[in-house]
């Protein structure tokens, strides 16, 4: 038996794969933003993963460290690492900013042509694995000296060896993370804590230059005859003891609402579990852009499954000539069926396999993560089977209508 | 069959398809959770870990001179600027003495007074005893005439009172020669109180301790304004007593000792490390920020002298460790709280080695106590987080990172 829809496939094979491939490009916009959604939920997922935390101390009655700003005594950690199911307790500081290089650009000789906006992190260096700290390197090492080293991720574009400026201060990259990203998707450059506790607090030297002036100039200050007073107003002035939130790990066979309710009951503060961390940040703070995402998502789904019906139908309408010359010759309805049936399949088939191989090849491209979830395609290659099902029903239905006698009319 | 025909065509379908199908299969294979993971290997070395510490402080002076008054006052003069090196004992400036001087003047003209009483007195004496020699030679010619009875008893009962008058005359002259001679010692005396005073007044470097002499740092006050007790004019410091005030996280930093040699960069030259030496560890730790707190002094002073206040880099290198098997940092990862390394399988996959780590140094490298032998090898850095069973691939550097 010889199969139809392959000899009318061979007939005009360039039209069917160059439709395929225009409809696999259509799929495969559709698959990427399905990834842009993905990789914006990764992002945030990401974010709690590589702080290593199993609870999140923050600020009473803030949704921070992520979503709210949130201020901390930075001895508050020791009180925590003595209660019972907490393992270890450690302070981390959050700063999105701009870093940049200070090497100048080969290309433009311009040192802020590199600048990128990054989530500056401050971990307490030293420990490994201790809460905060990059979990994996891709180059170089961890924090050994607890001043103006960095660890930045590789999508910075700083390199090993290289040093940032950071407020005023410059540090020298030491090691390279790969996927250290905030929930916006800027990514992460880990410095120690005491220099991102100054870097978060300390103003420009112009503002400090400034203070001291309004500070001299208030009389309550500057006493006549107790010129230390000015000198201690000062001193306490420039001092910062606060860190944005605690992460904490508990003891391998701690209940995380347990120790969460101590904290919460005889410290005083905010905690959020892993579970609640992640509501905070995909029902908060990504909400609105993820949900638009989808939303853009939705209607290209909702297009790209019109243009594949409307694709189908057109090129069994190209067909209805000889269509009606397979009637005419007697030819059973459930083969041309059958026929046009497949053709849909296939295109489809080819359409899927195009889509997904340019939507892999072109997602490193994209600025931020994209996430090709085998899950989604497995997802997304079912629903163009059904979408091609459904639209050659309508083109079978054109098919089966058509007046025999229109082979030899017309 | 009509074979030729079709079949040119189905194999430029098949030309066109089957790449597509390639390409998809090996997009699959290489990307997403099938693809291995990339990986660098490095292998357990025998290594001396010497480790080091490293601390931040500020350049300090030892010896800081805050010279001023010691009583409120109006500054008259000051004699150095900013800068300036200044001898032991200089005069450096002056205070308002008011009216000091012309009660100086006016101690002068009672001293001369009390001299002239002195002089007054002693030529009294001289006078009283003149009038007692002459009364005691009248006395004792009397006697004789009064034994040849030519004198009568009365006149020479005269003469003996005119005698005892004229010594007590002498007594008297001897205490006020006593008296303007006590008057004399303390008109000296508030005279010498008010030199004094007079000379509190002039600010001086001061006069040891300062072996290669003074510097000046600030100039706090100008002549004409008014200073209280206490508040410095000048301030000087001792430039062969600089030292780095540094402070070193707690953390490992149980092995600080005075004596360690140091390695000292200043911010102005990040790159020229100066020899030093930690002269103290201070008994008193920071409580609140958790550091310890250290005095570093330099082997030989720069040339120019390091800025006070500048921020100073301070590495202090420990006594190295005998050779042990080490790893570099990276290599070593948290997995359901234990400490290990990634090391590669027989069947090439990856397995996870408990390690117990020992000293680390600044360079990244970690003595591993038990876990590993020297000459094996473990996993550096892999692109993604590694996990049982997750496929690798050893590569030479990873995907991304610049060489």
């Amino acid at each position: 038996m010889i199969s139809l829809a392959g000899r009318d496939i061979l007939h005009g094979w360039g039209k069917f794969v160059f439709t395929g491939i225009g409809l696999g490009l259509l799929i495969g916009v559709t698959l990427s933003m399905a990834g842009i959604y993905r990789g914006m939920v990764d992002d945030a997922e990401v974010l709690l993963d590589n702080s290593g935390a199993d609870l999140w101390a923050v600020q009473k009655d803030t949704l921070g460290p992520y979503a709210e700003p949130s201020n901390l005594a930075d001895d508050l950690y020791r009180s925590l690492q003595t209660l019972p199911g907490v393992a270890r307790a450690a302070n981390v500081t959050y700063l999105t900013m701009q870093v940049s290089p200070l090497t100048d650009d080969p290309a433009t000789g311009d040192p802020n042509a590199r600048a990128r906006r990054a989530m500056v992190v401050g971990v307490v260096p030293g420990g490994f694995g201790e809460p905060g700290q990059p979990e994996s390197l891709v180059a170089g090492r961890h924090l050994t000296r607890g001043h103006y080293e960095a660890v930045a991720d590789i999508s910075t574009g700083f390199r090993l060896g290289e040093q940032l400026r950071i407020r005023r201060h410059a540090y020298r990259v030491v090691g390279l993370t790969r996927r250290a990203v905030s929930s916006g998707g800027d990514p992460m450059v880990f410095i120690p804590l005491k220099d991102a506790q100054e870097a978060q607090f300390l103003k420009d030297n112009d503002a400090i230059v400034a203070q001291r002036r309004r500070s001299a100039a208030n009389p309550a200050f500057n006493r006549p005859g107790q010129p230390q007073v000015l000198d201690a107003v000062l001193a306490a002035q420039t001092q910062s003891n606060s860190v944005n939130a605690i992460l904490v790990r508990l003891t391998p066979h701690a209940y995380p609402d347990q120790v969460a309710a101590d904290i919460r009951r005889w410290k005083h503060l905010s905690v959020y579990t892993r579970a609640e961390m992640n509501e905070i940040l995909q029902a908060k703070l990504i909400a609105t852009s993820a949900r638009q995402i989808f939303m853009f998502l939705v209607i290209l789904s909702v297009v790209s499954a019109a243009i594949v019906a409307f694709i189908i139908y057109t090129l069994t309408l190209g067909k209805i000539r000889e269509i009606a010359v397979l009637k005419l010759i007697g030819t059973r309805n459930r083969t041309i069926a059958g026929m046009i049936l497949q053709q849909a399949i296939g295109l489809g088939v080819i359409g899927f396999i195009v889509g997904k191989t340019v939507a892999t090849l072109w997602a490193p491209v994209f600025p931020k993560y994209v996430l090709l979830l085998p899950g989604d395609a497995a997802r997304g290659f079912l629903i163009v089977v059904i979408i091609c099902v459904l639209a050659s029903l309508v083109a079978i239905r054109a098919a089966l209508r058509v007046d025999p006698a229109e082979a030899i009319g017309g | 069959m009509n074979l030729p025909k079709p079949n040119r065509r189905a194999l430029s379908l098949l030309a066109v398809l089957i790449p597509l199908l390639g390409a998809f299969a090996w997009l699959a294979l290489t990307s997403g959770p099938l693809a291995p993971v990339p990986v660098t290997l490095v292998s357990v070395e025998e290594r001396a870990i010497a480790p080091a510490l490293f601390g931040v402080g500020t350049v300090e002076a030892r010896y800081t001179y805050r010279i001023g008054p010691t009583i409120a006052g109006r500054v008259s003069q000051v004699e150095v600027q900013v800068g300036d090196r200044v001898k032991a004992g200089q005069r450096l400036g002056e205070m308002d003495p008011v009216d000091l001087d012309e009660r100086l003047a006016a101690q002068d003209a009672a001293l001369r007074r009390a001299e002239s009483g002195v002089v007054a007195a002693r030529a009294q004496v001289r006078d009283a005893q003149a009038r007692r020699d002459f009364a005691s030679a009248q006395v004792g010619r009397y006697e004789q005439l009064l034994l040849a009875r030519t004198a009568s008893e009365d006149t020479a009962e005269a003469k003996r009172q005119e005698a005892q008058i004229a010594e007590a005359g002498v007594a008297l002259g001897l205490a006020n020669l006593e008296s303007a001679e006590q008057d004399l010692g303390r008109v000296r005396a508030e005279r010498a109180a008010l030199v004094r005073q007079r000379d509190t007044l002039r600010l001086v470097a001061p006069a040891d301790g300062l072996p290669l002499g003074g510097l000046v740092v600030s100039r706090d006050a100008e002549p004409g304004s008014t200073v209280v007790a206490g508040q410095s004019v000048v301030e000087v410091v001792d430039p062969a007593s600089l030292w780095v005030d540094v402070r070193f996280d707690q953390l490992g930093a149980g092995a600080l000792r005075a004596g360690l040699a140091a390695r000292i960069a200043l911010r102005s030259q990040p790159l020229g490390a100066l020899e030093g030496r930690v002269e103290r560890v201070e008994p008193r730790a920071d409580a609140i920020t958790e550091e310890l707190l250290a005095k570093v002094v330099f082997a030989d002073l720069p040339d120019p002298l390091p800025r006070l206040g500048e921020l100073a880099e301070v590495t202090v290198a420990l006594a190295p460790r005998p050779a042990a098997p080490a790893v570099p940092n990276a290599t070593l990862h948290r997995r359901a709280d234990a400490l290990g390394v990634w090391v590669l399988d027989d069947d090439g996959g990856p397995r996870f080695v408990p390690v117990t780590i020992g000293a680390r140094d600044l360079d990244g490298w970690v003595e591993i106590r038990s876990g590993l032998t020297p000459g094996a090898t473990v996993i550096w850095h892999s692109q993604a987080p590694l996990s049982p069973g997750r496929r690798v691939k050893v590569v030479e550097q990873l995907p991304g990172v610049a060489p």
